[in-house]
């Protein structure tokens, strides 16, 4: 059914750190891997060597670039996927009932075998978080690998999203955030964790940490640089200097070029 | 947005065939026998015609049946059981009137409303999307809905009637695109909200996710040539709406009716294509379009 429900019991998200993302894309590739091999239609990649490849991903990293009033421009990457948010429109607007929101954890999921890929869901999303697979015809978006949290065959390190287990930087965290004590809560009112489009009112359930303020450089230089000695950029004297002005006289070098 | 041709016949002709049908329910002296016959079938033709091709979009049509199942809070689900119930009381009222000449008019009047009803919940599906700023407004479902009237008014020859409903939906157009040009600003979204960096300073989109497109891109983030956009706009508002004012105002023929009809859909037409196409989604500012 697609009325949303009017609590969960708890509410799953991720933590994503703006901080400490540094753009590498492996969420993308373990998000892909897990989801293709895993729970649900594929997700298909259609000319894939041709010249212009396209295909279905359940997790996108965008760069940003912020310039501030003053002070050099700030490089942001910026880790997108479904939020599942608590008051999700993409639920709402679902003729057939595949969207769904579950009340015991807050996940929203697509029951694919319902979908008919109208495509609304994926109109009603402001953030681009549901993709139609083009060769399965039904909307595909992120689960939270619900297919891994609760999977007892796995051991107990692997049972978070594999976005998160993959992040070498630690920029993803996982937990339920209607408790307050979790990790997740605590990190994200420690760092002022904000949501994406708020004036959408779709009470985003995951959260994104904006990055640090940067270091400045004014009257930080350390008290022994004034006692550095300089790196003397060419050899000038002794045995080294003698060696390069003894080659530089020989012929032979490339064209053009003197010692 | 995508315009994907299967979703602009479908508003059109089916927006044309319930306005047709929502006439021929209300008519206190409707037609019978051969007549009612032909004017029920351009209505069907239109209305199921332009359904028929909405499903051509669907990643799985064959499940289409499963539409029906969330009226409570999907206006696609209700535009689905609208236009059933409207098709299956006007399909009975016609009944009537075309084998038995007899008038059943309660049936019409409650095929009337479902007709409007079909309209009006279509106009939702898209005014619904907060999404899609330049849609999110009341005046998106009375274009629709006037639209609809007027073009029923029309192709059923009700010259006066099609008279003034054609300059009130005309007047709505012009100023449901001089404000849906506003309203993405006026929605407060940006790329600086979307990204929540906003309060360190000014934000540009750096790096795409991908070097090539996707099926956001494809779908979400298409914008017409704004030069061309201009251009359209007076194609469309002279082909809906100023021929077949001129052509109703001269002397009565059917030629002309037939010419007025034609220019009419395709204005309509031309017209749904601009509601597509200059409609703004706002996933398009985490791609770096929007930008002014």
């Amino acid at each position: 059914m697609t009325t949303l429900p009017d609590s969960t019991t708890r509410k799953l998200g991720l933590v994503i750190d703006l901080d400490t993302c540094v753009g590498c894309h492996a969420c993308v590739i373990s998000c892909k891997g897990w989801n293709t091999e895993n729970y649900g239609a594929p997700l298909s990649d259609q000319n894939p060597y041709g010249s212009d490849p396209t295909g279905t991903f359940l997790n996108r990293i965008h760069s940003y670039e912020v310039q501030p009033d003053t002070g050099p421009a700030q490089l942001i990457h910026f880790p997108k996927s479904c939020l599942h948010c608590e008051d999700a429109p993409c639920v709402t607007v679902c003729p057939t009932g595949a969207s769904y929101k579950r009340t015991e954890d807050g996940i929203v999921l697509v029951n694919e075998t319902d979908c008919i890929g109208c495509g609304l869901c994926a109109w009603a999303c402001p953030y681009g978080a549901r993709e139609l697979d083009a060769a399965e015809g039904v909307m595909k978006k992120c689960t939270l690998c619900v297919d891994r949290i609760y999977n007892e065959n796995l051991p107990e390190e692997d049972r978070e999203p594999a976005c998160v287990r993959t992040c070498p930087s630690g920029a993803r965290h996982f937990g339920d955030f209607a408790d307050p004590d979790s990790h997740v809560s605590k990190l994200s009112t420690a760092r002022g964790g904000m949501d994406l489009m708020p004036e959408q009112g779709t009470k985003p359930v995951n959260k994104y940490l904006p990055p640090r303020p940067k270091d400045s450089w004014q009257g930080e230089t350390d008290v022994l640089a004034p006692w550095l000695a300089p790196i003397d950029p060419e050899p000038q004297g002794g045995f080294l200097g003698w060696l390069d002005r003894a080659l530089g006289k020989l012929p032979g070098d490339s064209a053009g070029k003197e010692g | 947005m995508h315009p994907a041709p299967s979703i602009i016949a479908f508003t059109t002709l089916s927006g044309l065939g319930f306005g047709l049908l929502f006439w021929l329910g209300l008519d206190a002296t409707p037609p019978t026998g051969w007549t009612a016959f032909f004017f029920f079938l351009i209505g069907y033709v239109l209305a199921i015609g332009g359904l028929m091709s909405s499903t051509f979009h669907l990643g799985r049509p064959e499940r289409a049946i499963k539409a029906f199942t969330q009226w409570r809070t999907s206006w696609l689900s209700r535009e689905a059981w609208c236009a059933v119930i409207a098709l299956v009381s006007l399909g009975l009222y016609a009944l009537g009137l075309v084998f038995f000449s007899a008038h059943w008019a309660v049936l019409g009047w409650l095929g009337a409303v479902f007709c409007l009803a079909t309209v009006f919940t279509t106009s939702m599906i898209y005014a619904q999307l907060k999404t899609v700023p330049r849609w999110n407004h009341w005046s998106t479902s009375a274009m629709f809905v006037a639209w609809s009237v007027a073009g029923g008014a029309l192709l059923s020859g009700r010259v006066t009637v099609a008279l003034v409903l054609i300059v009130v939906a005309g007047g709505l157009q012009l100023w449901w695109w001089q404000e849906g040009d506003k309203r993405l600003a006026d929605s407060g979204t940006t790329l600086a909200t979307a990204t929540g960096l906003g309060t360190i300073g000014t934000v540009r989109a750096f790096e795409p996710p991908h070097t090539g497109s996707n099926y956001l891109t494809r779908e979400m983030v298409f914008v017409v040539g704004r030069r061309h956009g201009r251009k359209l706009r007076m194609i469309a508002i002279v082909l809906a709406m100023l021929m077949p004012v001129l052509l109703l105002l001269a002397p009565f023929a059917h030629w002309l009716a037939a010419i007025a009809v034609i220019s009419h859909v395709a204005g309509v037409a031309v017209a749904r294509w601009l509601f597509f196409a200059e409609a703004e989604h706002v996933v398009g500012l985490y791609y770096g379009a929007r930008e002014a």
